[in-house]
């Protein structure tokens, strides 16, 4: 199927000798929220950060099986991750601003990467906008990102992504550590962005999977137990495991 | 039951009462020797200090005038020493820290850097007549001096600048990789500049050190005496703690230069302690600027 944009099969993870993820074969349906849940050390975070090669960071860390984006193993040997990283991008679970101003965090990446060379403030204003918080910092771009609240710094963290114009954004819990207004208008921004990006979103949160995802997968120590659409799982799952989870019977 | 109670009480204040008197008390010593030297050297020293003194050379046989050609070679030597020092130890510590994998290799470095912390300086001062000066020809002169000082100060600016790299949040570096910037960027546009407040600050401290030190400079750039201001690093220089030594052991007048020594000495103490207020006042300025 071609509207498939990531493609998983049979994956394999392990942290040194253990193992963090058990066979997993699902694809990432393009231009949809895709939420992963489960319970905690399940492997969600691994799994994303296996996407942009993020793990590769770590050492002592090995992949088997196949991951493909748009058709291509991104494990192959003649991929770049840096390359791979420009197209999937990432928002983390703590907002992690660079200690510079709003403006130069945004237009960081795209500097030292040569997109958008010709009319940075331009990019820098379209990606702050996309992300809703362009009228909130407008007069004040030259400011540290330091200074901003929690939810106005993962907002930007969201900004500073999107300005490499990424395919995939990928989101690790990035509502977790922010207030029910500031998550709110997260979740309205994703409800946004699936437009033109897809969107992998981890979450501990049931509700907020069941408002924003389209797609949701339950994994269980390293598994990928169901996978199917939101709806589906939130309301009829097939196994008896998701649905113990997902209505809080453990977790 | 009470009274036991009590007594172990009792007994716990009074461990406590003479553990803080024995701190106060090592307090109290290092602080009255320090300002006991101090005072030591304000007292004998200050009453040559004057304009002259630090602006014009020795005259009659270094038993008169000034030392400006000893505080301008130690500056010299001391920038000399920065700038061999400096940028090898944090490419160094970049490697270390950034690059290299925990293993046998590593380890193996960590020693010799730590060896080569422990290197009494005058072996330094042997190593460097030797190879700088003798086998590389470079005579005994600044750039001699220079390099000497600058491997002396490698181990401590290496140990700086590790810490300094490794107290950025790795956060930073994960998310400049998530953009797709490469490692090389990252290290150069993310981690350095927010670990340089550290890196200066540490290693300004051991520079301090270096300016002080006697033995790597007394083979390899050190001047018994010499009226001409160096012309190139090439030339040999006078220098504050040669300077000190020679006119303390084998001037032509000891007993007649004691004032022109203290007035050297507190000149010399002077400029340590100025390069570490540099340190300080970049410190400061710097964690102003740093919040995370
Ligand atoms: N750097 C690492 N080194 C070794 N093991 C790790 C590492 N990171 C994660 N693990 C292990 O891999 C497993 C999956 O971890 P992961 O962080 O992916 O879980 P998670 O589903 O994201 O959990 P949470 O919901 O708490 O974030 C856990 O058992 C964890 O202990
Ligand atoms: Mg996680």
């Amino acid at each position: 199927m071609d509207s498939d944009i990531i493609k998983l099969n049979k994956v394999n993870f392990y942290y040194g000798p253990t193992r963090a993820l058990t066979d997993i074969t699902m694809n990432f349906v393009k231009n949809k929220v895709t939420a992963l849940i489960g319970p905690s050390g399940c492997g969600k975070s691994t799994l994303l950060r296996l996407l942009n090669r993020m793990n590769d960071l770590i050492d002592g860390t090995r992949v088997e099986g196949e991951i493909l984006f748009e058709d291509k193993n991104i494990y192959a040997s003649d991929v770049d991750s840096v390359e791979i990283r420009r197209k999937i991008g990432m928002v983390f679970q703590k907002p992690n601003p660079f200690p510079k101003t709003i403006y130069n965090n945004i237009s960081y990446g795209p500097k030292l990467t040569g997109i958008g060379a010709d009319n940075m403030d331009a990019l820098v204003e379209r990606s702050l906008r996309q992300a809703v918080l362009w009228d909130e910092v407008k007069d004040i771009l030259n400011k540290s990102a330091m200074n901003l609240s929690g939810g106005q710094q993962q907002r930007l963290c969201i900004a500073r992504a999107l300005a490499m114009k990424p395919d995939v954004l990928l989101m690790d819990e990035p509502t977790s550590a922010l207030d029910p207004i500031s998550t709110a208008k997260i979740e309205e921004l994703i409800e946004e962005l699936k437009k033109d990006y897809t969107i992998i979103i981890v979450t501990h949160n049931m509700q907020q999977a069941a408002r924003i995802s389209d797609e949701t997968a339950f994994f269980y120590i390293g598994n990928l137990v169901e996978y199917n659409k939101t709806e589906k799982i939130f309301t009829n799952p097939d196994v008896k495991q998701t649905e113990d989870y997902i209505t809080g019977r453990f977790g | 039951m009470q009274l036991i109670k009590n007594n172990s009480m009792t007994w716990r204040y009074f461990k406590q009462g003479l553990f803080f008197t024995c701190v106060r008390a090592s307090a109290l010593v290092i602080t009255l020797a320090l300002g006991g030297i101090i005072f030591y050297i304000l007292y004998n020293g200050l009453s040559v200090i004057n304009w002259d003194f630090i602006t014009k050379p020795p005259t009659d046989a270094m038993t008169k005038g000034g030392i400006m050609p000893a505080i301008l070679g130690t500056i010299y030597l001391t920038l000399g020493a920065i700038a061999i020092g400096l940028p090898l130890g944090i490419a160094s510590a970049i490697y270390l820290t950034e690059y290299a994998k925990e293993g046998r290799v590593v380890r193996f470095i960590k020693v010799g850097i730590n060896c080569l912390a422990g290197v009494p300086s005058v072996v330094f001062g042997l190593f460097g007549l030797g190879f700088f000066v003798i086998f590389l020809k470079f005579g005994s002169s600044i750039l001699a001096g220079s390099l000497t000082l600058g491997f002396l100060i490698l181990p401590t600016i290496i140990g700086a600048s590790e810490e300094a790299l490794k107290s950025v949040p790795q956060t930073f570096r994960e998310a400049s990789l998530s953009l797709g910037v490469s490692k090389w960027q990252t290290i150069f546009r993310i981690v350095l500049p927010n670990a340089l407040p550290g890196i200066l600050t540490g290693s300004i401290l051991g520079i301090g050190r270096a300016a002080g030190e006697t033995a790597p400079i007394m083979f390899t750039a050190a001047a018994f005496f010499t009226a001409k201001l160096p012309s190139s690093m090439f030339d040999e220089v006078m220098a504050l703690p040669y300077h000190i030594y020679v006119l303390a052991t084998a001037g032509t007048n000891i007993e007649a230069t004691r004032p022109i020594q203290y007035g050297t000495v507190l000149v010399l103490v002077a400029v340590v302690l100025g390069i570490d207020l540099i340190a300080i006042v970049i410190r400061g300025y710097m964690r102003k600027n740093k919040r995370w």
